[in-house]
């Protein structure tokens, strides 16, 4: 294997997305696993950043680290005597620890035929193995220097942005999220609201 | 970026170490000028705060004290870095770092001339967003490593400040964006050469998205995070020497970066006369724009009292997040509306046609409408609220009431 700066911070992303996803497990410290969390959600973000997707990586970073990543902390800082657990609570860790290998393995079996695109045409039909075709792609737009590769297809913010608004698109769920999200918005008012009386 | 890379190149080295080598100094460069730059915003700000306040300012050192800040940065790095007792050593010692680094990331979609950007991303606009709420992290950090009450309650108040003002301020970035069509920094400025400033199409979003970015920093009026009457200095109680001082030069080096990207985004960025000729001059405009508007936050905040913690969350989520919402509207209907000037001739004929006129004139009017209207909303607001205050003060102490008027009434 070739190795070129992409792969070099391929794997610095990598160990720092699992290497935080796994101390966000085996921490003893509830407050330490959430800061771990979002060295997680970082690494991802940079993984984004290496597939030339950047609008992901920065809606990564907004979303996940500055406010879901954020609000946990918060949580975890208002929740009294969650910090500094000495002793394990419960005795499952085994079984999940199992479950994880398992469905790594099973993720592994799964994704590795998705390398060679004929070998997906034969489980899955044409239709996976085409993925990126079925994304609206603007062939012409260079990539912004991170991935050398130039055949590599990128898809830009417009077409993001056209693909849901437009019937053929994405439009119904784009539009169901954002009724699902007023009414969790107006919810929250009212759940929050004081008394009148 | 180009231009270390060629000079390198023609120093003889092959082209893929000079592009490799090329950035990584310009980078270099980049991050250290605006490291640097708080040694002299600092002077600035504290002989425009001593003008303010009728006193002389530093004036020992250099002249008119210029060189005041380079006595300060080497005491404090002489001094010694405190680890109070049960202090969470890791994310207390991270979160300086993490302050600084966020905000010496934002400089990298900054369009200095044209040509000069660290990196034109397409998504600009919102990695300028996304970077920003980084800092909300640090200052977390900050507050619960610490183990001191005072800085705790500072690192709330942030968590609130800074996720609250982060919403005008994206709902007004999105008026620069939606105008120019596109989130690259150097495309918004671009397109400002060929039309007006989006100042004069969008005035309120100008102001609003200074406040919220006011607000986001954390600088008076909107400076509760380290309120020194209620919380001592906030999340930052327990730090010393320069893991302080990198606190204090996040603050400021962020605080002018609100200049800088009101100026690019708002305001024009480089252009100005003759910058396609010389694009150096870019820098020089980019900065006079950026210190003005850097003059003006100064104002504020040497003008204005703190708000209290309720009042800075009800001025914004019952004023500025409105506000922008509406304004945004209303600027998209219009933009789609009236009819747009032919993108033909010389920037005179560019500007100075009828349709072109009647854009921007109709546009600036309705935001200026927008701002006025609402201002006059907050404030019939506010007199309701104190006059049934008053009210419910009459009622309750009817004694302390008639005393305190005057006799006549």
């Amino acid at each position: 294997m070739e190795i070129t700066w992409q792969t070099i911070a391929f794997f610095a992303f990598a160990v720092m997305t699992l290497g935080g996803g796994l101390m966000v497990v085996i921490s003893r410290n509830l407050w330490h696993s959430a800061l771990f969390l979002m060295l997680s959600l970082f690494g991802t973000s940079g993984l984004f950043v290496l597939l030339v997707a950047p609008f992901l990586a920065a809606v990564q970073v907004l979303v996940y680290i500055g406010a879901i990543a954020i609000l946990v902390l918060f949580a975890i800082m208002l929740t009294r005597r969650m910090m500094g657990l000495e002793e394990t609570q419960n005795t499952q860790w085994p079984a999940a620890a199992a479950v994880a290998v398992l469905l790594f393995i099973i993720l592994v079996i799964t994704l590795s035929p998705l390398v060679d695109e004929k070998a997906v045409t034969d489980i899955f039909g044409d239709k996976v193995a085409n993925l990126n075709a079925h994304l609206p792609v603007d062939p012409d737009a260079k990539g912004s220097g991170v991935v050398a590769n130039d055949d590599l297809k990128i898809v830009t913010v417009e077409k993001i942005g056209e693909a849901l608004v437009t019937r053929d698109g994405f439009v119904l769920p784009f539009e169901l999220a954002s009724i699902l999200l007023t009414a969790a918005l107006i919810g929250a008012i009212v759940v929050a609201r004081e008394d009148e009386a | 970026m180009y231009y270390a890379s060629k000079l390198l190149k023609d120093a003889g080295l092959s082209d893929g170490l000079a592009n490799t080598l090329g950035i990584y100094i310009s980078v270099l460069l980049l991050a250290t000028v605006f490291l640097l730059l708080p040694i002299f915003t600092i002077w600035v700000e504290r002989k425009v705060a001593a003008r303010f306040q009728n006193r002389v300012g530093p004036n020992r050192v250099g002249p008119f004290g210029i060189l005041q800040s380079i006595p300060d940065v080497v005491k404090l790095l002489s001094k010694e870095l405190i680890f109070p007792r049960n202090v969470d050593r890791i994310p207390y010692m991270i979160s300086p770092v993490l302050m600084v680094v966020s905000v010496i990331m934002m400089v990298a979609v900054v369009p200095l001339a044209p040509n000069i950007i660290g990196t034109d991303l397409s998504i600009g606009a919102l990695y300028f967003v996304a970077i920003s709420s980084l800092s909300t992290i640090g200052v977390v950090m900050a507050g619960w490593g610490s183990n001191n009450k005072y800085a705790l309650l500072g690192a709330f108040r942030t968590v609130a400040q800074l996720i609250s003002y982060e919403i005008p301020m994206v709902f007004t970035l999105l008026v620069p964006v939606m105008l120019a069509g596109t989130m690259s920094m150097q495309k918004i400025v671009d397109f400002q050469g060929d039309n007006y400033w989006i100042f004069f199409y969008a005035p309120t979003a100008f102001i609003i998205f200074i406040l919220s970015n006011l607000g986001e920093v954390g600088r008076s009026p909107f400076d509760l995070i380290e309120a020194e009457s209620e919380l001592v200095a906030g999340f930052m109680i327990e730090y010393s020497a320069m893991a302080f001082a990198m606190f204090y030069l996040a603050e400021f080096l962020h605080a002018f970066l609100i200049g800088v990207f009101a100026a690019t985004l708002f305001m024009g960025g480089w252009q100005g006369p003759f910058v396609q000729d010389l694009p150096v001059l870019g820098i020089l405009y980019l900065s006079a724009k950026a210190f003005f508007i850097y003059f003006l936050t100064m104002w504020i905040r040497l003008t204005l009292p703190r708000f209290r913690i309720d009042q800075m969350m009800a001025f914004n989520w019952k004023f500025l997040v409105p506000v922008s919402i509406v304004h945004l509207l209303i600027t998209g209907f219009l933009w789609k509306v009236l009819p747009e000037p032919e993108v033909t001739g010389n920037i005179f004929d560019r500007l100075f046609n009828g349709e072109a006129l009647l854009r921007v004139g109709v546009m600036f009017l309705l935001s200026a409408l927008v701002f006025v209207f609402s201002l006059r909303m907050l404030r019939n607001a506010i007199l309701r609220g104190r006059e049934a205050t008053s009210a419910k003060l009459r009622e309750a102490y009817p004694a302390a009431h008639a005393a305190a008027a005057p006799a006549g009434d």
